[in-house]
């Protein structure tokens, strides 16, 4: 194949930009940000996808469609240790078993404890790989992704409160925009501190004491917003301070697995799989932080997040914080995790004036 | 005198209650919604509207709940338009004041909401799936050719209930059918189906949760006997069913549009304004957006369904 390689991995938060950057000035190939996601991907993804798989399976399926629709040609999944371990195989196959071409990267066949195995399933990506390139690129990805995570995390907790609608999304998404362009670390870092900076100037007029909600969830669900209704900007909007401490930073970049599995000891002591212990160790901490709430969301059938929420409501009854689960399909009706919403606010609005 | 409107407009039943500055019912209906909100809404007026001819009762404000608050928020000029749980719980907690747990179950969802000194402190609602709802309990009051009114009465002359499948509905009736075929009484299979459904709402919606007395169980199913009885021996406690138990969510709302202080024009005439409703699929992404328009008189007054700026209507 001597066409130009065009890579594509499924819409994740916010993370395009990063792997963007990754692909294109580290395997030297061209990257294609996935359209954003919509009810069409999500419509694709379940017509092809067996029923009672996850959701968050369908979306990549969805996903995947569209990018190969738009002239994809290599696509790529990683692995877990529930169901997304077999994401990768099970989406190869129904998507050539759909008639399309293409390059598949598949994490979960890798041996990671091989180079060799490394460097031979990179080569899928580009045939002709640099290395050096690669490693030049990573710490300037891992900052990206660092960075994404630490303004998402700015926005979650200030933009209920801004004094002008929705300055800082419209400051972030500027951001992404031009990141989209930047070819090495000098560029990208110009361009990091001038947004902060700009972020940072943004007029907030928060309260004394806010109504303070964190979130938790299984990995893919609590982290893109489409997936879980964009509940996080709905609770902004009701005037919440909002904290959600899964992201690519907490999780791989600096691998707190182990750090969770020990603070979350009283209520979990064995894996209970995925990134379920994360789930309970960060309820944890939100509770001992005394939060107003915790949501739970999770896709429809998701077996690690359904072993958390039953140890959720222990937390729930001994730090007294009311918990509200989601459970997340392809036809949820919106109107009715509204209610549910709406409802949460006003229960705990009555509790802090009480 | 004046008086304050609550109207909760569920999948199945469309209630509507008339209270006083004493938080007294002068007025008070319940009907089915029978698929038309806007048609229902309008029948109840009517009925509101007679049962207060000879009172000096001025409405001042209104406040709408149920699925269809939004709609009839806007066809009533409602000054507030709350969502169904915590209208129930201003409701019940203003009657009941010392009420702790909540059992509720509608005629498509059910929610159990706890309550500690007045406060809601936790609630849960019925997600994916209806099973276990008033709509379940009437269509297998179909199957047996008994009336749902006196499917309660039924059950209670049962002295040994059938035991029947309460995780889902279709499995029930299946077992249903099977249980009736093989000769079990149809009280005992009623009775058995009074409890499965308790079995089912206490596993589903009431999994995890303490339920300390004083409960209260409201929503059209709270008037079947069968089912109150199914819930005592279940849980242990005796529970209460308020008289105006299926009004709870209305008699809420009311309490709200009192204590809201917002005063709006209402009329009794609405009931007779021609409203519409259009919808359509905005075609401007591939979100396809159902947006729903309200036309009164043929003017748009308000709509709603859009995601994003693109799919707003304007609104002259």
């Amino acid at each position: 194949m001597n066409k130009e390689i065009i890579a594509c991995f499924p819409q994740w938060g916010s993370y395009s930009c990063a792997f963007r950057y990754l692909f294109e000035n580290g395997f030297g190939v061209k990257y294609m940000t996935p359209p954003p996601i919509t009810k069409h991907t999500l419509e694709i993804g379940s017509k092809n996808s067996p029923d009672f798989v996850c959701v968050p399976f369908k979306y990549c399926l969805g996903c995947h469609i569209e990018a190969l629709q738009n002239g994809a040609n290599c696509l790529m999944q990683i692995y877990g240790s529930c169901r997304l371990n077999y994401y990768g195989e099970l989406e190869e196959k129904i998507l050539r078993d759909m008639g399309y071409e293409f390059k598949f990267f598949n994490m979960a066949e890798i041996n990671f404890r091989s180079p060799k195995s490394i460097i031979n399933n990179l080569k899928i990506i580009n045939p002709n790989i640099s290395l050096i390139k690669v490693a030049t690129a990573i710490p300037t990805t891992i900052d990206i992704i660092k960075t994404i995570d630490k303004i998402e995390d700015y926005i979650r907790k200030n933009a209920g409160f801004q004094v002008k609608e929705n300055e800082l999304e419209n400051i972030f998404s500027e951001f992404k925009q031009k990141l989209d362009h930047t070819t090495n670390r000098k560029q990208y870092k110009k361009l990091k501190k001038e947004y902060l900076k700009k972020l940072k100037s943004v007029q907030i007029d928060k309260p004394k004491n806010p109504i303070r909600v964190g979130l938790v969830g299984d990995y893919y669900t609590v982290q893109e917003p489409f997936s879980n209704y964009f509940m996080e900007k709905e609770l902004e909007k009701m005037g919440i301070e909002v904290y959600r401490e899964m992201n690519l930073t907490n999780s791989i970049i600096k691998s707190k697995y182990k750090k969770s599995r020990k603070y979350g000891k009283k209520y979990a002591k064995f894996n209970i799989g995925a990134t379920a212990n994360y789930t309970v160790a960060e309820a944890l901490k939100y509770a001992k932080n005394s939060l107003d709430g915790i949501i739970q969301v999770k896709s429809f059938g998701c077996t690690p997040e359904i072993n958390a929420q039953t140890i959720l409501q222990n937390i729930s009854s001994d730090y007294k914080i009311p918990i509200l689960h989601f459970s997340f399909d392809s036809q949820t009706s919106e109107t009715g995790i509204k209610t549910r919403l709406e409802a949460f606010y006003d229960m705990l609005s009555a509790k802090k004036r009480g | 005198m004046k008086g304050y409107l609550g109207i909760d407009i569920g999948s199945i039943s469309t209630k509507g209650v008339v209270i006083d500055e004493n938080l007294n019912i002068v007025a008070s209906e319940y009907l089915w919604t029978e698929g038309d909100p806007m048609g229902a809404v309008k029948r109840l007026l009517k009925v509101l509207e007679n049962q207060l001819a000879d009172s000096h009762i001025n409405i001042v404000s209104v406040g709408t709940t149920g699925s269809a608050r939004k709609l009839i928020g806007v066809m009533t000029n409602a000054s507030v338009v709350k969502n169904e749980i915590t209208a129930h719980a201003v409701g019940t907690t203003t009657l009941h004041p010392d009420v702790n747990t909540i059992f509720e179950i509608g005629g498509q969802d059910s929610k159990i909401i706890i309550i500690e000194n007045g406060y809601v402190v936790d609630y849960a609602m019925n997600t994916l799936c209806a099973a276990g709802t008033g709509s379940f309990l009437s269509s297998q009051a179909h199957r047996l050719g008994v009336s749902v009114e006196e499917f309660g009465e039924i059950a209670l002359r049962s002295k040994h209930p059938t035991n029947i499948a309460a995780r889902c509905t279709v499995f029930a009736e299946s077992d249903l059918v099977h249980k009736a075929q093989i000769g079990h009484s149809k009280e005992d299979i009623i009775a058995g189906l009074c409890k499965a459904v308790v079995m089912n709402y206490l596993n589903n919606i009431g999994k995890g949760k303490k339920f300390n007395p004083p409960i209260v169980f409201q929503g059209g199913v709270s008037k079947n006997v069968g089912v109150k009885k199914a819930f005592e021996d279940a849980v242990g406690h005796e529970v209460i069913v308020d008289k105006n138990g299926h009004l709870m969510g209305a008699f809420g709302v009311a309490v709200l549009a009192k204590n809201s202080g917002i005063e709006k024009d209402f009329s009794f005439d609405v009931a007779d304004i021609k409203f519409r409703t259009t919808g359509f699929d905005c075609p401007k992404c591939a979100n396809h957006c159902e947006i729903v328009c309200v036309f009164k008189d043929d003017k748009l007054i308000d709509s709603w369904g859009n995601k994003c700026d693109n799919g707003a209507v304007k609104i002259n």
